[in-house]
């Protein structure tokens, strides 16, 4: 049976992993290759980096990082942040990422979804959505971009079906809202963002705990959950959220016995 | 078999994630295009992701068609990856419908579109084993492995299904006679596993094993 997928995020700055990463047997916890590997040994099903270097001169670090990442680690990893053509997208296959993830660039220009497909394939076409719930609105979600600063005018669950319409073969979907809070995923946007397109939806933005994972994957029909500090921060480790959700009936891919645990 | 592991360049995306993973549980692959490469290699592997379209187009334009039906006509070690599995097959329904190699009978098909299933097939799933084969070995039959794909297998003769899947349809995700041997997963994207499989493919090529004549075999004479 297809298992729900559990997703480590991190942020990444020239070639860095930042936010504090709290592993004791970490050497170098900024190293995403070493990251990386920890997490694939805990059972992670795929990985996103998020690329926040401001700095286009310094763009040739993420490319270091992604040819490291893909040499020494065999699950699928999503590559996001500077992405603003199919160029950009070109390089990161070409590296080594399995998928790229677009957002303000998909915003701004559609048709980026569209060749991005036509050329590499829906498989490897993440568009990531960023929205708030509208005041006074129930059940209305806007689109932000730029990290969450700009408002775009653009209907959450209308942007999904358009973004899936022209190839995009998932969506990851952040409630600004929730993000950092740490109290659950939005429930309600992700199950109406679910229920409105075909292909997968990766859930983020707020999780505490593996009952917030639960709740996204069963209330809120999310495919796969994504977090970062949790993980990060060693308040729960992937074996642990795997048998929370084992326990509450979904299916989930078996941690490896020899896997150890991180304090 | 002697000589390299030999990996087909056809400007398939998962190509280089491929030969990571051969350089890891062996040596360094040949990536190349030329069919000279094709005709010295110990154990070929034809890796793949997109449509089938690209794919039979790209093959045909680099000439590559003949030489890899060919390379597997002559009884030599042939690994096909996810598109490299369905180019197998005789035709695929993606697209206008696409006229693929003809070495396994049967087509390939959309999954269901009205079943509430999400399309791609896109994660971890299960694969139980039809029987033993050396590249199943140390791999136990129900282990996890990494899927991308929106059409699927259907076989004319089932006694080429070596691993079984299911999502939504039950469907061959792992194909097997003689000399060939496809995925429809990506081992190179399904940790130990994953790496595990191209280990025993590339040591079953070079064993006295090679190929394997199992009675599930008998019916595919003369083809």
């Amino acid at each position: 049976m297809l298992t729900r997928r559990i997703i480590p995020c991190f942020d990444v700055d020239r070639g860095r992993v930042v936010k504090g990463v709290s592993f004791v047997e970490l050497r170098d916890a900024g190293d995403p290759v070493e990251l990386a590997r920890l997490y694939d040994r805990e059972g992670a099903d795929e990985l996103v980096f998020l690329d926040i270097t401001a700095s286009s001169d310094d763009r040739a670090t993420v490319y270091d990082m992604v040819a490291a990442t893909a040499d020494q680690v065999f699950i699928p990893f999503t590559v996001g942040g500077g992405i603003r053509s199919a160029t950009d997208m070109k390089v990161m296959l070409e590296l080594g990422a399995d998928k790229v993830s677009i957002n303000t660039s998909a915003v701004q220009n559609p048709d980026l979804i569209n060749e991005g497909a036509y050329r590499f394939g829906s498989q490897c076409i993440v568009v990531a959505v960023d929205a708030r719930a509208v005041p006074g609105k129930p059940g209305q979600w806007e689109v932000f971009v730029h990290g969450g600063r700009t408002p775009t005018g653009l209907d959450a669950v209308a942007w999904s079906k358009d973004a899936v319409a022209r190839g995009a073969g998932e969506l990851l979907v952040t409630s600004m809202d929730t993000d950092g809070h740490l109290k659950g995923y939005d429930i309600a946007m992700l199950r109406a963002i679910s229920e409105a397109v075909t292909v997968p939806v990766v859930a983020s933005g707020g999780a505490g705990g593996p009952q917030h994972m639960v709740e996204a994957l069963t209330e809120g029909k999310a495919d796969a959950v994504l977090a970062a500090s949790i993980f990060h921060f060693g308040t729960y480790s992937i074996r642990e959220v795997k048998d929370h959700l084992a326990a509450a009936g979904l299916p989930v891919r078996p941690v490896r016995a020899q896997a150890e645990g991180h304090a | 078999m002697d000589g390299p592991v030999v990996i087909i360049d056809y400007g398939a995306g998962n190509l280089r994630s491929v030969a990571r993973a051969v350089a890891k549980v062996d040596s360094t692959p040949v990536v190349s295009a030329d069919p000279a490469d094709i005709d010295r290699a110990g154990a070929l592997i034809l890796p793949g992701v997109g449509a089938a379209a690209d794919t039979m187009s790209n093959l045909e334009s680099r000439g590559l068609v003949d030489p890899v039906r060919e390379y597997i006509a002559a009884g030599r070690p042939f690994l096909g990856v996810c598109m490299g599995l369905q180019a197998l097959l005789d035709w695929s329904e993606e697209g206008d419908g696409q006229d693929c190699l003809g070495v396994v009978p049967g087509e390939v098909r959309h999954f269901p579109k009205d079943a509430g299933l999400k399309i791609p097939h896109m994660g971890w799933n299960t694969v139980d084993w039809l029987y033993d084969h050396p590249v199943t070995e140390g791999i136990a039959s129900g282990s996890y492995f990494y899927f991308v794909h929106s059409f699927y297998p259907v076989l004319d003769d089932q006694s080429y299904a070596l691993g079984m899947t299911e999502y939504g349809v039950a469907f061959p995700s792992v194909l097997a006679f003689e000399n060939v041997v496809a995925t429809q997963f990506h081992p190179e994207k399904s940790s130990d596993d994953g790496l595990r499989f191209y280990g025993n493919f590339i040591r079953w090529a070079r064993s006295e094993d090679f190929p394997l004549v199992h009675p599930t075999f008998a019916t595919l004479a003369g083809r």
